[in-house]
C-alpha cells in the first residue's frame, strides 16, 4: 500500500511511530565531515522527523546502531560477572538500499560464522525493523549497480522518498498502514521506492584474483600513500572487527567492565601478538587484506560479495584513496595474468 | 540473563600450579568439558582481559593450561594460586587429531611454549605400541627455559626424543642448536610416507618445514598450529582472519597444504 503526503503528515507518522519505536536515522551533523568546515551525515536516535536527513547520503552507515564503537559486554564487581542490559524496545533503523544489503553481511559474521550466535548483536538486530531512503539519484562515489545491492524488494517496512517536498511511502508490512492511512491530507497511491539504475563509478570484479596479484607490486604505492588512519574501516557499513578491552573504574579499582569497540585492520596494533609480533606491517600489505577481503575472501566464505558499493570509503578518505579505483586495478591486472 | 551466551566466562579452580621456570607456570584446572589437545581456551581475568591459551594436558575433570607471563593479563594470571579460581571461556578451535598419528612414523617438532598444545599429542604417541617409529625433536631458548622437564624424562624412554636449546652457558652437556639442525639426521625408514607436526614461532615453522621437506616430506603429510591474535574464539572479532581462514573456528591446527597458501 503507497501514501503520498506532505512534510507535515510523514511528521505526525513519525511523532506517532516514537511512541512504540526508538528511531534512529541519519542526521546532519555540523563541521564532523571529511575536514571540520564540512557537515557530516551521522546516524543518530531522533525525537522529531524534521531531524531525518533524507536528502544526503550518509558518511556513517546503520551499523551505528547494530555495532556501536564502543560496547559494553560486561560488568565486573568484586565476585561477579553481570552481562549489560540493553533497551528492549523495538527501533526502526533508516537506511538506503545499499545500507539495507550490509545488514546480511553483518548478520553472516554475528549470526552465522562459526557455532556460536553473537547475543549482544542479535539482541539489538532482533529489535530492529528497516525503513528504506529511496534513492533519486546516485552519489559521489556511489557503485552499488555494480554490487548488485541497488534496488531492495522488501526488507523494509514502509519506504520513504522526498520529492518535491512530498513524502512517499511503499509500506510493506501490514502492521504499518494504520500509522499512515489515517494522517490527513495522506493520499492513498501506488508507490515504489526508488532506485538507480546506473552509477558513474562502475567496477568489475575477476571472479577469482589470482594468486600473482595478491603478491604484486599493486599494493606498494598505497605503503606511502596510506595514513592507516582506519576511517574507510570505520564508516564501512560491512566491516564488523572489533577489539575487547577491559577497564576498571578508576574511582573503585575493583569493579570495572569489559566493553567491544570497533577495530581496524588498517590501524597499527590490528595483528599483535606477545613478544613484538605484527603481521602486516605495511600500509600496502593492508590495503591488500582489506580489499580483497571485500572482494574474494568473504565470498569465498560465504558465497556473495561483502562490499555493498556505497562508496563511504571514498567519501571519507584523506587521502584521497579510492577503493572502486583499487578494484577496477585488481581487475585489471588479473586479466593480464590470466591472458 | 542470555540464554547460552558464549562471552560469559565460567569459574574454574586452580588445582594445581607446576613451576617450570620463573615466567613458565602450568595451571592446573578444573575443567569437565570434552577438550583436545591443540584446542584452546579465553583466560579471562576481569578487569585485565582476556588471552588464548592452549590446553597443554587434559586428564579426568582437569585441564592444564601453560602460561608465559608476557603482558597485561598473564602478569595478573600469575598472581592467583592453588585454590583460587580463574574465569574460562572454550574449548575454542579444532584441535589434534591423534588418530591420525597411531600407525607409521611419526616427527613432531616444538619449540618454546609450542611444546604446550603439543603436549597432550607427544603423550599419546609415547604410549602407543610402536612408540619407537614416534620422533619428537624439541628446542628451548636455553636450558633455564625449558618446560615439562620431568615429562622429557619420561617420553625420552618410550619414544625417539631429541632435546636442544638455542644457546647455552659454557660445560653444558647437551644438543645445542636450533631444532631445524635436528631434522636431516633424523632415522626414518620412509621419509615420503611419515607424518609431522610442527608448533613454534613462525620463523621457526617457516625453517623447519622447509627441512622437512628437503628430508622427503609431503606437504600433506604435514600439520602445522598456528598463533594469530584473537579477541573472541567465536570467529567475530577478525582478528584472527587469513584468506578465508579463520584460526580460532577452522584451525588453529591445519594440513600445510592448506595452510602453506595463508598470505597474512
Ligand atoms: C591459539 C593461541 C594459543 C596460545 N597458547 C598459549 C599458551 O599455551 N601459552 C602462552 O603462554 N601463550 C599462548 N598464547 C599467546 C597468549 O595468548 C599471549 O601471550 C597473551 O594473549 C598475552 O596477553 P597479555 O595481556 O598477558 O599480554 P599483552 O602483551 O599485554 O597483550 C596485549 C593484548 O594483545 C593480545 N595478544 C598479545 N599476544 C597475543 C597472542 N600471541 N595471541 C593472541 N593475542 C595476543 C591480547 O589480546 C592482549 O589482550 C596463545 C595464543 C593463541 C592465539
Ligand atoms: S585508505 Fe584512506 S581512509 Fe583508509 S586507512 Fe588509508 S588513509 Fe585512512
Ligand atoms: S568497502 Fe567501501 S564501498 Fe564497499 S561497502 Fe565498505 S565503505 Fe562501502
Ligand atoms: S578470534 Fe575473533 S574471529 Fe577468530
Amino acid at each position: 500500500m503507497g501514501y503520498v503526503m506532505d512534510r507535515a503528515g510523514f511528521a505526525e507518522v513519525i511523532a506517532a511511530l516514537l511512541k512504540d519505536y526508538r528511531i534512529f536515522a541519519p542526521v546532519r551533523k555540523k563541521g564532523a565531515g571529511r575536514f571540520t568546515d564540512v557537515d557530516a551525515v551521522i546516524y543518530d536516535e531522533i525525537r522529531d522527523a524534521g531531524e531525518i536527513e533524507l536528502e544526503l547520503k550518509s558518511d556513517y552507515a546503520p551499523k551505528e546502531f547494530l555495532t556501536p564503537l564502543s560496547e559494553t559486554l560486561l560488568y565486573f564487581t568484586e565476585d561477579e560477572v553481570k552481562e549489560s542490559d540493553f533497551d528492549e524496545r523495538p527501533v526502526l533503523l533508516f537506511g538506503r538500499s545499499c545500507d539495507l544489503h550490509s545488514l546480511r553481511r553483518l548478520d553472516q559474521i554475528y549470526l552465522n560464522n562459526g557455532p556460536a550466535r553473537d547475543p549482544f548483536y542479535e539482541r539489538r538486530r532482533k529489535a530492529v525493523r528497516c525503513v528504506l531512503i529511496g534513492c533519486g539519484h546516485s552519489y559521489d562515489n556511489c557503485f552499488c549497480v555494480s554490487m548488485g545491492s541497488n534496488r531492495c524488494d522488501d526488507g523494509y517496512v514502509f519506504s520513504v522518498d522526498l520529492i518535491d517536498d512530498r513524502i512517499h511511502s511503499n509500506v510493506l508490512d501490514g502492521s504499518f498502514i494504520k500509522f499512515f492511512s489515517e494522517v490527513p491530507g495522506a493520499e492513498e497511491k501506488d508507490v515504489l521506492p526508488r532506485f538507480v539504475t546506473e552509477n558513474d563509478v562502475k567496477v568489475e570484479i575477476p571472479e577469482e584474483v589470482p594468486r600473482e596479484i595478491v603478491r604484486s607490486g599493486l599494493w606498494d604505492e598505497y605503503t606511502s600513500r596510506c595514513i592507516n588512519c582506519g576511517r574507510c574501516n570505520f564508516v564501512c557499513p560491512t566491516c564488523t572487527c572489533y577489539t575487547m578491552q577491559d577497564v576498571f573504574y578508576s574511582d573503585n579499582g575493583r569493579a570495572g567492565e569489559r566493553r567491544r569497540v570497533g577495530a581496524s585492520c588498517m590501524v597499527d596494533g590490528y595483528t599483535d601478538v606477545a613478544g613484538g609480533g605484527q603481521y602486516r606491517r605495511k600500509n600496502g600489505e593492508r590495503m591488500r587484506f582489506k580489499v580483497l577481503h571485500k572482494i574474494s575472501d568473504f565470498k569465498k566464505r560465504f558465497g556473495y560479495q561483502m562490499c555493498v558499493g556505497c562508496g563511504r570509503c571514498d567519501d571519507i578518505c584523506p587521502e584521497y584513496i579510492s577503493f572502486s579505483n583499487i578494484i577496477n586495478k585488481v581487475n585489471a591486472a588479473s586479466r593480464e595474468v590470466q591472458a | 540473563m542470555m540464554n547460552g551466551n558464549p562471552y560469559l566466562p565460567f569459574a574454574s579452580e586452580i588445582l594445581d600450579v607446576i613451576r617450570h621456570t620463573g615466567k613458565e607456570y602450568t595451571f592446573r584446572m578444573a575443567f569437565d568439558g570434552e577438550v583436545r589437545p591443540g584446542q584452546f581456551f579465553e583466560v579471562s581475568i576481569p578487569k585485565f582481559g582476556e588471552a588464548p591459551i592452549s590446553v597443554s594436558g587434559i586428564g579426568d575433570g582437569i585441564v592444564d593450561l601453560t602460561i608465559r607471563k608476557v603482558g597485561r593479563v598473564t602478569n595478573e594470571v600469575f598472581e592467583r594460586y592453588k585454590g583460587q579460581s580463574l574465569l574460562l571461556r572454550g574449548p575454542y578451535g579444532n584441535g589434534f587429531d591423534i588418530g591420525l598419528y597411531r600407525d607409521g612414523e611419526v616427527v613432531v617438532v616444538a619449540g618454546g611454549t609450542g611444546v604446550s598444545p603439543v603436549r597432550g599429542v607427544i603423550q599419546a604417541l609415547s604410549e602407543m605400541p610402536d612408540a619407537r617409529d614416534k620422533h619428537v625433536v624439541v628446542g628451548f631458548r636455553s636450558p633455564d627455559d625449558m618446560l615439562f622437564r620431568e615429562d622429557l624424562k619420561a617420553w625420552a624412554e618410550k619414544l625417539q626424543l631429541t632435546l636442544t636449546v638455542d644457546g647455552a652457558p659454557e660445560g653444558y652437556a647437551g644438543n645445542i642448536g636450533l631444532v631445524t639442525k635436528y631434522i636431516e639426521g633424523l632415522p626414518l625408514k620412509d621419509p615420503a610416507s611419515a607424518r609431522a607436526i610442527v608448533v613454534g614461532p613462525p620463523p621457526m615453522m617457516k625453517f623447519t618445514i622447509i627441512e622437512l621437506q628437503k628430508k622427503g616430506f609431503q606437504d600433506c603429510n604435514i600439520t602445522v598450529s598456528h598463533e594469530r591474535k584473537m579477541c573472541c574464539g567465536l570467529g567475530k572479532c577478525g582478528h584472527c582472519r587469513v584468506n578465508d581462514t579463520y584460526i580460532c573456528l577452522d584451525g588453529p591446527v591445519f594440513n600445510y597444504e592448506f595452510a602453506r597458501d595463508f598470505v597474512d
